[in-house]
């Protein structure tokens, strides 16, 4: 599944035009990306959360040469999906 | 941010739709992307990231709390890969 045929989902649920619901697709998930740059979490219910981490600085070893190098701290962003998503994958049905 | 506070500042971006096409709108995207993956499919978001799924074997466990072993069956499991755009967004 790609983002065309989620917008493709949208265009036959809502009665907008492919070019809007394209727009508004894309508007979704640009609002999500906002939020986590942030550093934001987003929480939605039956599906998921998206939260931000931080990492710390930590050693690393470079696994080809063997070489010690430092791994900065940073932020990346993981996902936690809901018990009903991980139902759904397993074939439980919503409980 | 929740998704009805999320619902909310949609309509207030595109200026347009009220809460409940919003709504309509985000549960079409997300529950679209749950029956993808629980079809078997993987869901890929330019810009944005991919949901595939991941396959954990059965494996030997104890209760912590009686010390008895039990058996843990296989299953599937959600797994999210951040879209190397939305990568460096987040590290900024």
């Amino acid at each position: 599944m790609t983002k065309a045929d989620i917008i493709e989902k949208v265009y036959l649920k809502t009665g907008f035009s492919k070019k809007e619901s394209a727009e508004i697709v894309e508007q979704v998930f640009d609002l999500v990306k906002t939020t986590v740059a942030k550093g934001e979490k987003i929480k939605l219910a039956g599906f998921g959360n998206f939260v931000v981490k931080e990492k710390a600085t930590r050693r690393g070893r470079n696994p080809q040469t063997g070489e010690e190098i430092e791994i900065s701290s940073r932020r990346i962003l993981t996902f936690k999906p809901s018990q009903v998503l991980k139902s759904a994958i397993n074939g439980e049905g919503e409980d | 941010m929740t998704k009805s506070e999320l619902c909310e500042h949609l309509g207030e971006i595109t200026g347009t739709l009220n809460k409940k096409e919003a709504e309509l709108i985000v549960n079409t995207i997300f529950d679209g992307i749950r029956d993808a993956l629980a079809a078997g499919e993987r869901v890929e978001i330019r810009g944005f990231g991919s949901f595939s799924i991941r396959e954990r074997d059965a494996r030997m466990a104890r209760n912590p709390k009686t010390g008895e072993s039990v058996n843990i069956d296989g299953k599937k499991v959600p797994f999210f890969k951040t879209g190397k755009e939305l990568k460096e967004l987040v590290d900024q």
